[in-house]
């Protein structure tokens, strides 16, 4: 399956799906380090992972998708529900990839400089992501 | 304080912004979902924990990560069970199996990543 770009799909969106995704990415920043600062980075360290703008993603998805099909005189319920749960599929692929990224940071980041570490394991994530998400297509 | 939880407020939403607009224009989308799981809170985290506690006490939050990632794997494929299998709300269903990220997440920590004493 042939992965492309489709940049009028930004004009979809509203200013305020923006700036709730902001709102929830700025939130559990600032919640993952107050907790930190208040149990300890063992605890802090889960919230890195927190499914924060996960429910907005996959409603605005849901929606888009029920939109389009509107447009075009279909109902488009259902197709909406599934594209919200082939994005939770997708997730879910690349939430292996996130272990790998959290993996190779706990192990590197004392030894190394920390902007090469984290620009290192980002790239890591996006490589095995794609590489995953190819072997489960071919499947 | 005040000014680095604003500072962090900034830059957390800043980066997941830009990983949700990559997400929002790639297709097909079970590839725009594996946005849905970047590393975006944790890159905006863990560069200003470096700054702030030093590069031991952010591999620590690396840490525990691990448990986090698991649960969200949890978390992501019960999701897409539910949406799958039921009609029920998008955003109803991705609330209400938070709850298991979280039983997931400390589960998992406190199994296999809590030194016994």
């Amino acid at each position: 399956m042939k992965i492309t770009v489709n940049v009028s799909a930004l004009g979809r969106s509203r200013w305020y799906e923006y700036a709730v995704r902001f709102f929830f990415g700025g939130a559990i920043t600032v919640c993952a380090g107050l907790i930190a600062h208040r149990y300890g980075p063992g605890v802090g360290g889960l919230f890195l992972a927190f499914p924060a703008i996960f429910p907005s993603s996959a409603t605005l998805v849901a929606k888009h998708q029920k939109q389009k099909k509107e447009r075009a005189g279909l109902q488009g319920e259902v197709r909406g529900r599934e594209c919200a749960g082939l994005e939770a599929a997708g997730a879910a692929l690349g939430s292996i990839a996130l272990l790998i990224f959290a993996v190779l940071v706990w192990r590197l980041l004392p030894n190394h400089p920390a902007w090469l570490v984290l620009a290192g394991a980002t790239m890591a994530w996006l490589a095995s992501a794609v590489a995953i998400w190819r072997i489960r297509k071919a499947v | 304080m005040t000014v680095q939880i604003i500072i962090r407020f900034l830059i957390g939403g800043l980066v997941v912004s830009v990983f949700a607009v990559l997400g929002d224009v790639l297709k097909p989308k079970s590839f725009a979902g594996l946005f849905g799981a970047a590393p975006s809170v944790a890159i905006a985290t863990l560069s200003l924990t470096v700054i702030a506690n030093g590069k031991l006490y952010a591999a620590g939050e690396a840490r525990s990560m691990i448990a986090g990632s698991a649960a969200l794997l949890i978390y992501t494929w019960l999701t897409c069970q539910v949406l799958m299998r039921r009609r029920w709300n998008v955003l109803a269903v991705a609330c209400f199996i938070i709850p298991v990220w979280f039983m997931a997440a400390f589960g998992i920590w406190r199994l296999f990543l809590v030194s016994p004493r």
